[in-house]
């Protein structure tokens, strides 16, 4: 093995509290890919040693990942490119596979965009979608659930948890209701894999996608998960890769890093994470609330959320100058989605769930908390803001 | 050198060459620099393509060079309210609006400052060409850009103090070539970039006709000389200019072949007014009325003056003398010779020398005691 050194002195020196985005690479993550990087270039589909090797390496990957999510065999992980390609192949695939059984398919109003346009485009063409509507702490209700399932239904695809506002959906259940259904159940695990135990046996889940950056690791790596008896045509065409089942040379590096990433996220890490994750979102809500800044939580501190993810609604002052501000001061959070140049698209998730007159959907910012965020990031953080309403509440007076 | 960098400054950048340049200079000054990209307008076309996007994205790239922090706000909602709606209005009125002084009054200058205010800042720069100075009591006093072809103070006769109170001009002591030059020397992305034109919500290919047609549904009727003579059918009062000459449709005639020009319309019975010669003297006025008068500073000149004053942009200045009403609403500027094509709608902007006093906008022209244009 070749002694790699990493000089990583000029990333940018942030608080970074958008962990929901993106993750940094772990150290060791950082190692193992750049070891294979330098020594293994083999093409893992050929039949060579230098395949063979790569092959190895890929496949040890794989069974590692299985483990992760209790898979009845390694053969159930498809590699792919993240977390949008495992969520558009689960989808429009099943789609395609499965229309002469229904065209009826269940989601949430507050999926990841990865899941709303592909049902979008299906809609079109002439695909039903039903929508489960969610309340104001972001759930779904089983009852609307049992209602909207009919015999024509082909897909249920319901995230694990939710992106912008952490709240949890009730996986085990569905699951149980779906087992002696036709229909497949697909979740988007991009902000659960790496935080919760999953178990897609216990839970009766068909497939499952995920994305590596979000849990240390890579960029542009990620699997779905695709239960034994499932099959569809593979999205992207072309090579014999993946079973058939995923077209395109496989990113041996990248999935050797993925592995590492995850193999890093015992059930004892992954309970550490959470409770020190708490802890920083009782750190903000009481710090916040001893400075005296007006706020309200979208979603709930109680009960199933996702413990990295804290939505605060700072009331009078919007998101796109709260997170400007606090880019200036040094610290990244996130406001929503900027398509276009200057338009902020209201969040989905936060009309949803309080209507789309309500002032918190222009006037909230994310929190996403990461394994390096420390204690002292966190105070830093209340007491930036602190100071940031303050001068703004101060600047609207002297106006007045 | 003085110490800048306590001094935090929100450059409203376009994507353009000037506010580039106004960015690198304020850098290179020591100052606390943040780019910001205004978007008021959303152009997006057919195919999804937005000339905003594209803008934005030379912002991006310019920022990046000079070493500074970018962001862009969105004013499309204010700037539908305070200004478009205004422009429309104007239209609807038989008047010829000039949407960009309004726009820095209501947008650049107000909304965009408030925004700058938020991100904590002390001043905004822009890449208009014109001059800022102060006098011992802190007035303010806006004067005329070096480069006198590109001066830009007839848009900004409507700041007030407080708004000047911060703001920044860095290039108006510049001319447009040395602009060029200083963003070429720092390899700024947007040194070759074609200037803009006009005003943003119309774009670059100036189909004003359809566009004003999607807002305002044109009623055709008669042309006519004073005189009542039919010479043909107008295609909507509104888009007719006092003075123009050119899309009337009708040609020289008779002996002296000369060309017709639109010298009046009369709002209550849609008919457009044509009379013939450049020199018409349906087009010729003496004096002007004005409201929605705005002076720059406080400082009182009495209510009898002499001055110089433009009418339209790009116009040479013309020496008038300035009588104010006696609640200050109203003015009437009397021409030292008669000027020609008054409009009612645009502004009219006073001079002393070098410096711009503040402006007024036309509500009607005289001919001694005549009015004309019968709007």
């Amino acid at each position: 093995m070749q002694e790699i050194h990493i000089d990583n002195s000029n990333a940018v020196k942030e608080i970074y509290l958008d962990n929901a985005a993106t993750t940094p690479m772990a150290p060791e993550v950082l190692a193992e890919m750049t070891d294979k990087m330098a020594n293994v270039y083999g093409n893992a589909s050929t039949l060579y040693g230098l395949g063979r090797q790569a092959h190895t390496i890929m496949e040890n990957s794989r069974q590692v990942i299985a483990d992760s999510i209790n898979a009845a065999s390694d053969e159930e992980i498809i590699f792919t490119s993240g977390g949008s390609e495992g969520d558009n192949t689960a989808i429009t695939q099943t789609a395609v596979a499965r229309q002469s059984l229904g065209k009826h398919i269940i989601t949430t109003a507050i999926e990841h965009e990865a899941v709303l346009r592909p049902l979008h485009a299906l809609e079109e063409q002439g695909f039903e979608v039903t929508y489960l509507p969610v309340d104001e702490h972001g759930r779904i209700s089983l009852d609307d659930f049992k209602v909207a399932l009919r015999d024509d239904t082909i897909l249920v695809t319901i995230m694990m948890g939710n992106n912008e506002v952490g709240s949890r959906m009730p996986i085990h259940e569905i699951g149980e209701i779906l087992k002696d259904h036709q229909a497949w159940f697909h979740t988007d695990a991009v902000q659960t894999y790496g935080l919760l135990d999953i178990d897609v046996q216990r839970d009766h889940i068909d497939m499952l996608s995920t994305s590596a950056h979000k849990i240390n690791g890579p960029k542009m790596i990620g699997f779905l998960y695709k239960r034994e008896g499932i099959n569809f045509p593979s999205l992207i065409k072309g090579g014999d890769q993946e079973e058939k089942r995923r077209a395109g040379t496989e990113n041996v590096p990248a999935i050797a890093g993925f592995a590492k990433a995850a193999e890093l996220l015992t059930p004892e890490a992954k309970a550490e994470k959470r409770a020190r994750f708490h802890g920083f979102k009782e750190q903000v809500v009481k710090g916040l609330t001893a400075n005296g800044v007006d706020f309200e939580i979208n979603g709930s501190l109680e009960g199933e959320n996702l413990d990295h993810v804290l939505n605060i609604w700072i009331k009078g002052i919007s998101t796109y100058v709260m997170q400007t501000n606090l880019d200036l001061a040094g610290i990244a959070v996130s406001g929503g989605s900027a398509c276009t140049a200057g338009s902020i698209e209201p969040s989905h998730v936060l009309t949803a769930m309080f209507g789309e007159k309500s002032p918190r959907i222009a006037e909230s910012i994310r929190l996403s908390f990461g394994q390096q965020t420390t204690s002292a990031e966190i105070e830093a953080f209340v007491k930036n803001v602190t100071a940031i309403v303050k001068r703004l509440k101060k600047n609207h007076s002297e106006v007045k | 050198m003085q110490d800048n960098s306590q001094t935090r400054v929100v450059v409203g950048m376009s994507g353009g060459v000037d506010s580039s340049v106004v960015a690198l200079r304020l850098k290179q000054q020591g100052y606390d620099v943040i780019g910001v990209f205004m978007k008021n307008w959303d152009d997006t076309d057919e195919n999804g393509v937005c000339t905003a996007t594209e803008d934005y994205k030379d912002v991006a790239k310019v920022a990046s060079e000079i070493g500074i922090p970018y962001y862009s706000v969105n004013f499309e909602k204010e700037y539908w309210d305070r200004v478009f709606t205004y422009f429309l209005d104007e239209y609807k009125k038989g008047r010829t609006p000039n949407p960009d002084v309004i726009c820095n009054k209501e947008i650049k200058f107000k909304a965009f400052l408030d925004y700058a205010l938020e991100l904590g800042a002390d001043y905004i720069a822009t890449g208009h060409y014109a001059q800022l100075t102060r006098d011992e009591d802190g007035n303010a006093h806006l004067m005329r850009a070096v480069d006198q072809n590109k001066d830009q103070t007839y848009f900004l006769s409507q700041l007030s103090k407080e708004q000047l109170d911060r703001v920044m001009f860095p290039i108006g002591d510049l001319v447009k070539p040395q602009v060029r030059e200083i963003a070429k020397n720092a390899g700024l992305a947007t040194a070759d970039k074609k200037d803009s034109m006009g005003i943003c919500f119309i774009g670059e290919k100036g189909h004003f006709k359809d566009f004003l047609n999607t807002y305002l549904p044109a009623k055709p009727g008669k042309m006519m000389t004073v005189d009542g003579e039919v010479k043909g059918d107008h295609a909507g009062l509104m888009y007719y200019t006092i003075g123009q000459r050119r899309g009337l449709g009708i040609g020289g005639d008779g002996e002296d072949n000369e060309p017709w020009f639109v010298i009046g319309k009369d709002l209550t019975k849609n008919i457009l007014y044509v009379g013939k010669g450049y020199h018409n003297p349906h087009l010729y006025a003496t004096h002007l009325s004005a409201s929605d008068i705005h002076w720059v500073n406080t400082i009182d000149r009495g209510s009898d003056f002499h001055c110089t004053a433009k009418f339209r942009y790009r116009q040479k200045d013309t020496g008038v003398t300035v009588h104010l009403s006696e609640d200050g609403q109203q003015v009437t500027v009397e021409f030292d010779d008669p000027a020609r094509a008054i409009t009612p709608g645009q502004a009219v902007v006073f001079y002393n020398g070098d410096e711009c006093l503040g402006s007024a906008i036309i509500d009607a022209a005289y001919n001694k005691d005549r009015e004309l244009q019968l709007i």
